[in-house]
């Protein structure tokens, strides 16, 4: 195997060969920053009752209010300013979308390596217990969870966290069960290694590849999720608006013509949605070997 | 076949009964419905013939033994909001939804499998490409967002649709049906294509991801070279190879629509089960939600179950009885 060029360089190189993907990741890009920056860039704080003023409550895009200040994606109808609320409720989507995947992520590959690498009834248990969580939809589960549950930021990571493990346990498993026949494995048995070493220290960077295209999708899976139960009253608390929550907000005001409080949350949504999957669409291609000459 | 059926039918029934324990522990044990359901201003006696009325009082096993003696009689409880069999109230409710999740699948197939041919065939021109596009922003448009955006542009600005509810309804084999009057269709066909979108990006990529697949086998080749017409290639010889994993995913996405049609019913105030299920999560009505699930979950071990042995008719390669269940 000659190695030109580090596998972060080729990788990087093949990305960059889809403009869209490339797009993708400078859009997702900006949109991360203006979460972050949020409180530096907003115009107002938009959780600061002290500057809210529902005299200027649902204002059109592009209107100002006496005191100069100019609203350029309307108000809703508190007077809080949308493109303040907006990047804002960006945070708390993306914060509980990274979270979930993040935690979901560590406790799926974990079990999936232990399945592939135990095997017998270990293996069958955790497998079963995914295949039967997987033959229902996402929604479905997080709707009971969060009936039982109640409430509440937490509530609602541990929600998505529920629904995403299994994917992981399977996308693992099954890379780990072709990884576990190879020579390098053997080798590393042959050495006596422990097999928590063998797992986590030999096969676990093997395995990444695909792991890294479903952790993508799933990202932008949660964050859609979470508004979908946020705009059904059964996410966040209205404390702290995520995107779901501002388009659940607009939606009384829709029929009277104020488009624009559920309006533009969702493209922020959309945007962001649309981002991340064109970003994992490219890393698909780029990370599955078949494709590779 | 038969001991397949039987043996998926056990896992079946131990699905169900452990779903059942799971959803029972977890909705009655957590909460307490006596402060919601019983008057506040009620007196500690008052308090208690309610509670022994709606049978809270006995310990969780025995609740769980009666509910599920009841359940094996097709009672499952009655629902402590209107006071009617929680059972009875899901299954009036389930035409709608039934009729909003097969309005959503005949759009995605009707639409899905000739876009997703098209752009199998033409992968590299500009309407192939379009058509990846609109598939990519179909899976990223969030479905309930979409459905405010119909609402805003037919009903609001337009004026064309109604926004909300089912309208009048016409009795078909002693259901109540929207798809029979013109008006029926004014209100369904806002929430359908609400619903269809996500199964129809998923229908255009698999049928396109297929259709490429098939294009480069040896037997489509030796249609080529037999001389046969290329409608007759592409119509014949492809589009009935790539039909089996089209089927196995129409059928176990009809489960996923159902579940979907929560979101899409709360946003069109359609009048399904699913809207049933939000109103009863918001008002803590417990036998309602554990009537939901297991009607749900029945229906999705059953087409499931369906799909498989259909999958088997369709392609003769699987033998069901080596599959482990």
């Amino acid at each position: 195997m000659a190695r030109e060029e580090s596998p972060f360089r080729r990788l990087s190189s093949d990305f960059a060969a889809n403009p869209t993907a490339v797009f993708g990741l400078i859009l997702l890009g900006i949109i991360v920053i203006a979460a972050l920056a949020a409180p530096l860039i907003s115009p107002q704080n938009p959780y600061d009752l002290a500057q809210l003023d529902v005299v200027s409550g649902r204002l059109p895009p592009g209107s100002t209010n006496e005191n100069g200040a100019t609203f350029w994606l309307g108000t809703d109808d508190q007077g809080r300013d949308m493109l303040s609320a907006i990047f804002y409720g960006l945070r708390i989507s993306l914060m509980v979308g990274v979270a979930s995947t993040v935690v979901a992520l560590a406790i799926g590959l974990a079990l999936g390596l232990v399945a592939a690498y135990l095997g017998g009834r270990t293996e069958t248990l955790i497998m079963r217990i995914a295949d039967i969580q997987l033959s229902f939809p996402a929604i479905l589960i997080a709707l009971i969870l969060l009936a039982v549950l109640g409430q509440g930021t937490l509530k609602i990571i541990l929600a998505l966290i529920t629904v995403q493990w299994a994917y992981y346990a399977r996308t693992v498993r099954s890379a780990a069960l072709v990884e576990k026949r190879k020579e390098y494995v053997e080798a590393a048995r042959c050495l006596a290694l422990s097999p928590p070493r063998i797992v986590f220290r030999h096969m676990l960077p093997n395995c990444l590849p695909p792991l890294i295209v479903v952790a993508t999708v799933q990202v932008a899976a949660a964050i859609a999720l979470e508004a979908t139960l946020s705009f059904l009253g059964l996410g966040l608390p209205i404390t702290e608006p995520s995107l779901g929550l501002l388009i659940a907000n607009g939606y009384q005001y829709l029929l009277s013509g104020k488009y624009w409080i559920s309006f533009f949350p969702g493209v922020a949504l959309l945007l962001t949605i649309v981002s991340i999957n064109l970003v994992a669409d490219q890393l698909r291609d780029v990370l599955n070997p078949r494709f590779q000459q | 076949m038969l001991v397949f059926v039987i043996r998926r039918s056990i896992q079946a029934v131990f699905v169900l009964f452990i779903m059942s324990v799971l959803v029972f522990i977890g909705v009655y044990a957590i909460g307490n419905p006596i402060d919601i359901l019983i008057n506040p201003l009620a007196d500690q006696q008052e308090r208690e013939r309610a509670i022994a009325a709606l049978g809270l009082d006995k310990p969780m096993w025995a609740q769980y033994a009666t509910f599920l003696w009841g359940a094996l009689h097709g009672d499952l409880g009655k629902s402590f909001v209107h006071s009617t069999s929680a059972l009875s109230l899901i299954l009036e409710r389930m035409p709608a939804t039934l009729e909003l999740a097969f309005a959503a699948m005949l759009i995605a197939i009707t639409l899905g499998i000739p876009l997703g041919l098209w752009a199998g065939l033409k992968p590299s021109s500009v309407s192939g490409r379009s058509i990846m596009a609109g598939s990519i922003l179909g899976f990223s448009l969030p479905t309930f967002w979409v459905g405010l955006m119909l609402i805003m542009v037919f009903s609001v600005m337009l004026g064309w649709l109604p926004s909300n509810g089912r309208g009048p309804t016409t009795q078909f084999l002693g259901v109540r049906v929207s798809f029979l009057s013109l008006e029926g269709w004014r209100h369904l066909i806002m929430p359908a294509t609400n619903l269809a979108l996500f199964k129809l990006a998923l229908l255009i990529r698999l049928t396109r991801s297929g259709t490429r697949e098939a294009l480069t086998q040896d037997y489509v080749k030796f249609a080529r070279a037999k001389g046969l017409s290329h409608r007759r290639v592409i119509g014949v010889h492809v589009l009935r190879n790539i039909l089996i994993p089209i089927v196995t995913v129409i059928g176990l996405e009809f489960g996923s629509v159902i579940a979907f049609a929560i979101v899409t019913e709360t946003v069109f105030a359609w009048p399904g089960m699913g809207k049933l299920l939000i109103d009863s999560i918001n008002l803590l009505d417990r036998p309602i939600i554990v009537a939901y699930l297991l009607v749900t979950v029945t229906m999705f071990i059953v087409v499931n179950l369906i799909v498989d042995i259909a999958y088997s008719a369709l392609d003769p390669r699987v033998r069901l009885t080596e599959g482990k269940g």
